[in-house]
């Protein structure tokens, strides 16, 4: 297998951009990135795009070739990978591979996602399709109503309390207030998180994350591109995986653990030959305050039921054992569902790179970046090192 | 009409929704005083709801009582005058809620509210022949009422199922006879487009319920040489609580007759379900060897009236389902805002 | 969602009665029904029906539904244990969400569980409610 360097990034900020459409979004971030690698077009050999819900929300497939035509790249090998809103970690694996394949030296990966085209109902349509329409969407439930079944059953299973585990959105908040590309770069309190309206019993409005428009990409490429190109510092992809469980939550034994993390979680860490103490700074998928605990449990930072006192007790933050979501996660930076994946692996970079501003973790080497589709139908963990 | 072999009502059940709307609030709304509204309250189906899904509880509870494999039955005959499609039969819906199909006879049947009590004889006739060895007959509405409109106090939602065969084995009770006086008469009617359906006011009592109720009756008592005595209940249709009270007394039956099958007050007209659901509760009370009289009024016009005899299993069989009492008595009053939203009258373009 | 008739006739028989399937090797039933058992992997796999009744596990309470079901929120959807121990998702009604708690015997009732618009085919399903005593 060829080495991997993530050698780009760029990203458009999260929000609700009326005046931009899903192509612009992907190009926007696209050229960003090409110009932070130092590439030109003619780098580019392939183009892959992460996107969960184009054909729904705005009636168009065939991303690969749309994306790529709007880059201005005609020949390259592109396609779009669909894995709900784990598209950006899982298009991130497959693009990894096309290079570890040793058939590609550079290439684009990106994610893109343009929710606030269609009105909320609809979105909820499109966001309920990460699982199974004739049985689940069916019954009248949404992607957060399954979400709070995970919470009801993880507060009476471990006996903790919904105040605590709001308290990572809160978290969310302190950090995208630096992140000049958060949705909602301002704190909020627990109060405020608690009082928030109920979405889906127990699952508040300030708990959930918001409905976002946004693009992320990054510039693969292997170790004669990266040295081509004259690179002083090499963010290596040390390890990447993908794992999936049943895709309805509640078919699985047990609710309060998201096995596809789990399983994931152990190829990455065996494949960078790290651990997670060996991890410096993480970016997790909470589209929901309740996944926050869980993944740092699944991931192997804490026992289950207890991913609360790593928030409790300052250990996710900036300072913190295993300073977690610094750009504000999904809650706070905001979950463009397909592009969002994209953007926890370009977070990294950038912490990695020592370029992540306030909320600069110091020494940051090894970080990790997880991204799930579904209620954990489908998770990748992506472990990047800084190796010059 | 005596059938040629013995019929048996070999399981029935009746099903009422949750939802009750009380007269004096539709009164509020429209200025009318509530001292002058024919009934208590009314019941009211959800948004999701309709004669299919109502029909499909009643029949399987029916099933529960009949004690039989679904395969057995050969006809499921829905009568109704507000099917959820216009065109698509409700009747493969409960065929194949129940598993029937596709060995089946299944049709959907309108003469108003009478449609239930024809589809019951047209399944008399069916088992009675031989052709086939179970067969279900269900009345169901969620009719409309016109908002403002005399009949908005009255239309409610409900739905009966009786399942019936030949094995005297299986029998809750007998239908002995039935006698039909059908004439073509205008009292109460709904044009192709319209949403609502119209009436002839004052028109709809002495020349359509009274006239044919009266006459069909009378034909029984003479096929049958029984009188009003030989019963010890009568169910009618009931449209309101003064029509139902008035026929009993002019044919000769008592108030302790009509009481306990008499629903009106509290669960409104449910038009093909009104009559069938006063057999279901006297069902729920009777005894071996009672006698029932039942005649519907369907208008267009016509009244069905039966002779049913309770036979010995009415009492065990009786406990295998829910009693109709039961669903009536669990009751949820809305206001009329829900009411005019739950029976989707809200314009919503 | 685009209109699809096939779609909703296909799993009419499965939503309408409860048929899920059952492995001939090792006994598993799944509900949906699946062709290949999830637990050792045998294609050998029988319809069977499901029973009618059981307990609420677990439930959430939807403010915010999809737009296939925003004519009538608040919907309560549960996770129910039936008398088999199967456990299934479906929506519980005639019932006010303030009473709705862990632990409730339900039974199923025939409902429409969807339209495809207002003059397209109805989707009929079961959902659950408090069962009578």
């Amino acid at each position: 297998m060829e080495k991997v360097y993530v050698i780009g990034v760029g990203m458009t900020k999260v929000g609700e951009h009326w005046e931009k459409s899903l192509r612009e979004l992907f190009v926007e971030a696209g050229l960003k990135a090409m110009k932070d690698a130092g590439v030109e077009r003619d780098d580019i050999e392939a183009v892959i795009v992460g996107n969960m819900s184009s054909g729904f929300m705005q009636g168009q497939e065939h991303l690969g070739p749309l994306m790529s035509t709007y880059l201005g790249l005609r020949g390259v090998a592109a396609a779009k990978v669909e894995s709900a809103c784990g598209s950006g970690g899982i298009a991130f694996h497959y693009a990894f591979l096309s290079i570890a394949s040793g058939l590609y030296d550079c290439i684009l990966v990106g994610g893109v996602e343009k929710m606030t085209d269609v009105a909320t109902p609809d979105v909820l349509s499109a966001l309920i399709m990460a699982d199974d329409q004739e049985y689940v969407a069916s019954t009248g439930i949404t992607f957060a109503g399954l979400n709070a079944l995970v919470y009801r059953e993880y507060m009476k299973k471990y006996g903790v309390k919904q105040e605590d585990i709001a308290l990572f959105s809160v978290h969310d908040h302190k950090y995208a207030k630096n992140n000049p590309y958060a949705q909602f770069p301002f704190e909020v309190t627990l109060e405020q998180v608690m009082s928030s309206p109920l979405v889906a019993d127990p699952i508040r409005l300030l708990e959930s994350s918001p409905i976002s428009d946004g693009a992320a990409a990054l510039i693969l490429c292997n170790e004669k591109k990266a040295r081509l190109l004259g690179k002083e510092i090499l963010i290596e992809v040390a390890g990447s995986a993908v794992a999936t469980d049943i895709l309805s939550p509640y078919e699985r034994e047990d609710l309060t653990t998201l096995f596809a993390t789990r399983k994931a979680a152990e190829k990455a860490f065996k494949m960078a030959k790290v651990a997670p103490s060996d991890i410096n700074v993480m970016e997790v998928h909470d589209a929901y305050s309740i996944l926050g605990p869980m993944h740092l449990e699944d991931l192997g930072f804490a026992k289950k039921g207890e991913g609360i006192f790593l928030v409790k007790e300052g250990e996710i933050e900036k300072d913190g054992k295993i300073p977690t979501n610094m750009s504000g996660g999904l809650k706070a930076r905001g979950h463009p569902v397909g592009a969002t994946g994209i953007y926890q692996i370009a977070e990294i970079v950038l912490q990695l790179r020592g370029e992540a501003g306030e909320n600069q973790v110091s020494n940051a080497e090894i970080g990790l970046a997880q991204s799930v589709g579904g209620v954990g139908s489908s998770v990748a963990v992506n472990i990047l090192r800084r190796v010059r | 009409m005596k059938p040629s072999k013995h019929v048996f009502i070999s399981g029935y059940g009746g099903y009422v929704p949750l939802y009750r709307v009380s007269d004096e609030d539709i009164a509020r709304i429209w200025g009318v005083n509530p001292a002058n509204t024919p009934i208590k309250e009314k019941a009211v189906v959800a948004p999701d709801e309709d004669v299919a899904t109502m029909s499909v509880e009643a029949v399987k509870f029916a099933l529960r009582r009949a004690e039989i494999d679904p395969r057995k039955i050969g006809a499921i005959f829905t009568g109704t005058e507000s099917k959820p499609y216009a065109v698509k039969p409700t009747s493969t819906i409960i065929a194949e809620a129940i598993g029937t199909t596709p060995h089946i006879l299944a049709v959907d049947m309108e003469f108003a509210c009478r449609a239930g009590t024809t589809a019951l004889q047209c399944i008399m006739g069916l088992v009675a022949s031989g052709m086939i060895e179970y067969g279900v007959a269900v009345g169901a509405d969620t009719s409309q009422g016109r908002p403002g409109d005399q009949l908005e106090y009255t239309t409610g939602c409900g739905a009966a199922a009786f399942i019936v065969g030949s094995d005297p084995y299986n029998s809750l009770a007998e239908i002995e006879a039935s006698a039909s006086y059908v004439t073509d008469t205008p009292d109460f009617w709904r044009r192709e487009d319209e949403h609502y359906p119209r009436h002839a006011h004052r028109f709809t009592g002495a020349p359509a319920y009274f006239r044919h109720i009266v006459n069909a009756s009378k034909l029984l008592f003479e096929e049958t040489g029984l009188k009003p005595q030989d019963f010890k209940y009568a169910v009618f249709h009931q449209p309101n609580v003064k029509f139902p009270v008035r026929v009993a007394k002019r044919l000769g039956f008592t108030t302790e007759q009509i009481k306990p099958g008499l629903l009106s007050p509290i669960i409104g007209n449910a038009y093909a379900g009104s009559s069938p659901l006063g057999l279901v509760a006297v069902l729920d009370v009777a005894k071996p060897g009672d006698r029932i009289f039942l005649a519907s009024f369907g208008s267009g016009a016509g009244s069905d009236a039966f002779s049913i005899k309770v036979t010995d299993g009415i009492e065990r069989k009786r406990n295998l389902a829910p009693l109709l009492s039961k669903l009536i008595e669990k009751r949820k009053v809305i206001d009329y805002g829900l009411y005019v939203k739950f029976r989707k009258k809200l314009r919503l373009r | 969602m685009v209109q699809s008739v096939p779609r909703v006739w296909r799993e009419q028989k499965y939503k309408y009665r409860l048929i899920g399937t059952k492995c001939e090797k090792c006994g598993s039933i799944f509900y949906p029904p699946k062709k290949i058992c999830l637990k050792c992997g045998s294609e050998k796999m029988e319809e069977v029906k499901l029973p009618e009744e059981g307990i609420l596990e677990n439930y959430t309470i939807i403010h915010y539904p999809t737009r296939d079901f925003t004519y009538n929120p608040p919907i309560v959807v549960g996770l129910i244990r039936l008398t088999n121990g199967v456990r299934i998702l479906a929506q519980v009604v005639d019932i006010d969400p303030s009473e709705v708690k862990e632990g409730l015997q339900l039974r199923a009732v025939f409902r429409r569980l969807r339209e495809q618009g207002e003059d397209g085919v109805i989707e009929y399903g079961l959902k659950f409610r408090p069962k009578e005593e």
